[in-house]
Parts: structure tokens; C-alpha cells; sequence
């Protein structure tokens, strides 16, 4: 009996720990529903051949209202634009843009902002103060006008936004990182690790960085959405994507024209647009809801 | 305090030389576009060469820098290209509207802000609190743009109330500030109510509130006398940080509607590369933005006394 050795609980991996961890958004139903419009655009974006009744930029009938039939027998669900390009093809086709540049372009951004922000928080000192000094003068453009001096500059185009993004969001991903490393690093495990004379990185980046991840989630969701909207808006001013290819914002500033025939026609794209944001910033709101709880 | 609002406006001068040196380096520092954009794409390497050297192009980088900071600090903006008159004259009245504009919506949203977030913060997670805060992320997940053209599809098409532009042909129409300010505070509220929700729920736990409940005052005079002086001072930052963001959104609404106001005028000139232009509203935008943010340092330093004193 006394030989009988105490069961040591296996440890989980780190990687199955944070898939649990979000596996608890099925717990809130906001969440959910925000989860469940981002599959449904992921999903369409991926299938977007199969889905699309026709291809994004052939020409039709133009302006056909929502329901109006093609020459070839189709119909054009949400109508046409000005040259009788199918603006449910473009919706579809569009998607594809967006999620791939507002994840890529998010992803840059705490690709710079999270060692700028670990470096800040945990070495203090002159780093810190010349990290945040940058991050407040960037800060301190109103973003629009910062990208459209940017791209004013570089031009416009699919890595010219990712880099504008990237340039103006690293910083506040930095001062998030910051604020939470500076409240990590004074636990026990970090100075275990100081003990240990593991090098000021892999502390960094091993023991504060992924206990820092709950609220960093969080916040990508809630960046996520808002670059969706950059992107639309860098598209409607007409700084974004270069033609033909479907861009929401765009595909708005353009349908807009012809409001006066119907002013349903951009009423379709902003619907699309406005839904994806709502579901990364829905997911965002559960997560922080989940996290909250324990 | 004295130190405090010195040091406060030192970091924002400082600020301002910094973002005036990135502002240099992404416009000016290549001199041969400087000319093609002020001269024109048609003109001869000749004739911008000419050109570049009448104005002091080829002196040092840093010498350039000097002299056109002075220029800008003086109010000397240079001559816009595209309107072919000096910067300041077409700028000031352009600032002037999107002051009217951005004001009034700003106060708009605080008010409607402030209300609904004392609401919902007065009882966390009751009934009230979910719909602000459901309301919120529905309205901030709605780009500007496509509220623009959603209440413009209600408002001037199906049921013709509004105007649908706002060019102020005729003069100064209030009618036509209806929808840009409406758009400007559907995307705005939000914000300021989840921020204020957030103040006041703290407020509302803490051990003072409990004391004033506990000793039978009215819920009324718990919520005006002791809840809301300290949960409305955090808010009062976030309105003033709004101001930045209004920037922005007022560049999209003003070109939606054709409103004649600064935000409209920075996006012409970066569609006709007119760069002295540029330069100036994006040094004023940067200038009004880190002005309220160091009157909101201030403010809230001089709110709250815990910070004051510590």
C-alpha cells in the first residue's frame, strides 16, 4: 500500500493548454455567435469558387437591381455595379482579400510590437524610455492620417498596407505588452528562472510571454476588427487594394455613385464588411467575458 | 502641479520636433519627387533641376530640415500646389468647419457616452448593462463609411428628409450636419459608454458606495453624490483621447458628404500629391491630437487628487 507511488498528473503541453483554454468560448453565447460569423467568412472565402455564381470581374448587364437575371440565364442575387460585375461574386471574392490581409497585417504588428513591448517591460530603464517615446510619437498621429501619408508615399498596394499597419498598431502593442510584463515579471517563477541564469530572452520570452497571452488574445481579436475596418476604409478612400481585384470599401465608394438608381447596391458590401467586424469584436468580448471567470 | 504641467508640455514640444523630422523624411527627404510633385509629372529633368536649386533643395539635409521648420513654426506653410494659393489660406477656414463638425459630434457622443455608460455600469451584468454594452459593440463594429451609407439609404432616399451631401453651397446649413455628425457619433459613442460602464462598475464596488447604501441613504443620492465624481473622472481622459481618433473618422465622413472641412482637404491633397499641403495638415493633425492629449494629462492630474499628491 505504502509502495503504491503518488500519481504525478502528466503535464499537459503548453500548445493543448491555450486550445483549452479558448475551447471555454462555447460557454458564452456572445462569443459564439462572433465565432460563428468569422467560420461562416472563412469558410466563404475558401470556397469562394465553388460558391460565387460568377466570376468576380466579368462584365454583364450593369446596375441590375437585387434578383435581376443575366443574359446567360443567372441571377444576380445582390444586382451589379456600373460595369455588371455580380456584386455577390464580389462580396465572396472579397472576403478573400480581407482575410488575408487583415490577419497578415495583425500579425506583423505583434510580430514588432510584442519583442519592442517584452524589451520595454522587462529591461526598463533607457530601453524603456526610448521604446515608449517612439511608440507615443506614433501614437500620436490620428491613424488615418497616418496611412494616408504613408501611402501617399510608398503608394498603394497589398504590402504597402500591411507595412502601414503594421507601423501604426506595433506601438500599441507595445504599451499592451509593457503594461503586462511589468506586472509579470515581479512573480516567483521569473526570478526561479533569474536564479536558474536562464538569459533575459528565453525569460522573456518562455516564462512572462505566454502568461501574458490571455489579455494579448483578446486584444488581437479586438485588433483584428479594427484593421478589417482600416482596410475598408483604406479601399473607400480609394488608398487601397489597385483594381480589378474585389474590395469591399472600394466596391461602397463605388456603388455609392449610383445611389440615386438604387441605394441598396452598397448597402450589400457594408453589410459584409460590418458583419466580420461584429464577429472578431463579438469573439473579443466572449473571450474577455471567459477569461474573466476563473 | 506647476513642474508637473512644464514637464507635461516639454514632452509635447518634443513630440512635436520628432514628428515633424518623420513628417521631413517621408515627404522631402527625396528631393527629385518633391519637384516632380510641385512642378507636375510633364516638366523636364531641366526645368526641376532649375527649380530645385532656386529653392534650396540642394543644401544639406539638415539645413533643409531648419529652415522649413522655422518656416512652419512662423505659420509659413508655403504655397499649396494644387490651389495655388498659400497653404494657411485655404487650411485655417478648412479647420474652422471640421471644428463645428468634430465638436458637435464630440459632445454628442460624450453626453449619449456618459449617460448609458452610468446606467449600465450602476448594476453590473444586470439587464441595462448587457444591452449598452451589446448596442456598443453592434454600433463601433459598423465602419463609418457603411453607417454613412446605411442612414443616407433611410434618411435622403427612402424617406427624403436629409440632404445627402453636405457641400454648404448655400451657406451654413444645419440640416446638412445632421447626417456627417450622426455617423461621427454612432462610431464614437460606444467607446465613451464602455469606458464610463467600466469607471463606474468599479466605483460602484468599492468599500465608500457600500458604507453610503449600508447607512440608508437614498439609491439616487449614492449614485449623483459619492458614485458619480469618482467614476466620471477616468472618462473624462478617454473624451479627450477621443479627440484623436474623431480625426480620423472626420477624414472618411467629410469625404462621404462632401463636407468642406480640414479632413476632406488632407485627403484631396494626398490624391494630388500636393506635399506642402500634406505636410501642414498633417503636422496640425498631430498638433491638435498631442494638445489634448497633454490637456487631458493635466486634467486628469488636477481631477484627481490621489495622483496629485502621490
Amino acid at each position: 500500500m505504502t509502495d503504491q507511488a503518488v500519481s504525478v498528473p502528466r503535464r499537459e503541453s503548453p500548445m493543448l493548454r491555450v486550445v483549452k483554454g479558448l475551447a471555454l468560448i462555447r460557454e458564452s453565447p456572445v462569443g459564439m455567435t462572433g465565432l460563428a460569423i468569422i467560420v461562416f467568412w472563412v469558410l466563404v472565402a475558401i470556397f469562394a469558387p465553388l460558391l460565387a455564381p460568377f466570376p468576380p470581374n466579368q462584365p454583364g448587364l450593369p446596375l441590375q437591381p437585387a434578383g435581376g437575371a443575366a443574359l446567360d440565364g443567372g441571377i444576380y442575387w445582390l444586382g451589379t455595379d456600373q460595369l455588371g460585375r455580380d456584386t455577390l461574386s464580389r462580396i465572396i471574392y472579397g472576403s478573400r482579400q480581407v482575410l488575408l490581409y487583415a490577419p497578415l497585417a495583425t500579425f506583423c504588428a505583434y510580430l514588432v510590437g510584442i519583442p519592442m513591448g517584452l524589451a520595454a517591460g522587462y529591461r526598463r530603464g533607457l530601453v524603456d524610455d526610448i521604446l515608449s517615446f517612439i511608440a507615443n510619437v506614433i501614437l500620436s498621429f490620428p491613424v488615418l492620417v497616418l496611412y494616408i501619408i504613408i501611402i501617399a508615399t510608398i503608394g498603394a498596394s497589398g504590402i504597402n498596407i500591411v507595412i502601414a499597419v503594421t507601423f501604426a498598431s506595433a506601438p500599441g502593442v507595445m504599451r499592451i505588452v509593457r503594461g503586462l510584463v511589468l506586472d509579470l515579471r515581479n512573480r516567483e517563477y521569473v526570478f526561479a528562472a533569474e536564479t536558474r541564469g536562464e538569459t533575459p530572452w528565453r525569460i522573456m520570452l518562455v516564462e512572462i510571454l505566454p502568461n501574458a497571452r490571455g489579455p494579448l488574445i483578446v486584444d488581437a481579436c479586438l485588433r483584428l476588427g479594427y484593421v478589417v475596418i482600416t482596410i475598408g476604409t483604406l479601399g473607400f478612400l480609394g488608398l487601397g487594394l489597385p483594381p480589378p481585384d474585389p474590395d469591399w470599401g472600394k466596391m461602397v465608394s463605388e456603388l455609392r455613385q449610383f445611389a440615386i438608381v438604387d441605394p441598396l447596391l452598397a448597402v450589400y458590401p457594408c453589410i459584409a464588411i460590418s458583419s466580420l467586424v461584429l464577429g472578431f469584436n463579438l469573439l473579443a468580448d466572449g473571450l474577455r467575458e471567459v477569461s474573466l471567470r476563473d | 502641479m506647476l513642474i508637473f504641467m512644464v514637464r507635461r508640455f516639454g514632452t509635447m514640444v518634443l513630440t512635436m520636433l520628432v514628428v515633424s523630422i518623420l513628417v521631413f523624411l517621408l515627404l522631402e527627404i527625396n528631393v527629385e519627387s518633391v519637384a516632380t510633385k510641385v512642378l507636375g509629372p510633364y516638366t523636364s529633368q531641366e526645368q526641376r533641376e532649375l527649380w530645385l536649386e532656386a529653392n534650396g533643395y540642394y543644401d544639406p539635409a539638415v539645413l533643409r530640415y531648419l529652415r522649413w521648420l522655422g518656416n512652419f513654426v512662423i505659420g509659413d506653410f508655403g504655397d499649396s500646389v494644387r490651389f495655388k494659393v498659400p497653404v494657411s489660406d485655404v487650411l485655417w477656414p478648412r479647420l474652422g468647419n471640421t471644428g463645428i463638425l468634430g465638436g458637435i459630434a464630440l459632445l454628442i457622443a460624450s453626453i449619449i457616452g456618459l449617460t448609458l455608460g452610468v446606467i449600465a455600469g450602476m448594476r453590473e451584468g444586470g439587464f441595462r448593462d448587457r444591452a449598452v454594452s451589446v448596442t456598443a459593440i453592434l454600433t463601433t463594429s459598423v465602419p463609418e463609411f457603411a453607417s454613412a451609407v446605411f442612414l443616407s439609404g433611410v434618411f435622403v432616399f427612402y424617406w427624403p428628409v436629409l440632404p445627402g451631401t453636405s457641400g454648404m453651397a448655400d451657406g451654413f446649413d444645419l440640416a446638412q450636419l445632421v447626417l456627417p455628425v450622426a455617423v461621427l457619433v454612432i462610431y464614437d459613442w460606444g467607446y465613451i459608454a464602455r469606458m464610463t460602464r467600466a469607471s463606474m462598475a468599479e466605483v460602484m464596488m468599492t468599500h465608500y458606495i457600500r458604507t453610503a447604501v449600508l447607512k440608508g441613504l437614498p439609491y439616487g443620492q449614492v449614485i449623483r453624490r459619492h458614485a458619480l465624481r469618482n467614476a466620471l473622472i477616468a472618462p473624462f481622459t478617454v473624451i479627450m483621447l477621443q479627440i484623436n481618433w474623431l480625426l480620423s473618422g472626420v477624414i472618411v465622413v467629410e469625404v462621404a458628404f462632401a463636407y468642406k472641412g480640414f479632413g476632406s482637404l488632407l485627403y484631396e491633397a494626398s490624391l494630388n500629391q500636393d506635399i506642402y499641403l500634406i505636410e501642414a495638415c498633417a503636422m496640425v493633425a498631430v498638433f491638435v491630437a498631442v494638445m489634448t492629449q497633454t490637456l487631458a494629462d493635466i486634467g486628469y492630474t488636477y481631477l484627481n487628487p490621489r495622483i496629485r499628491f502621490s
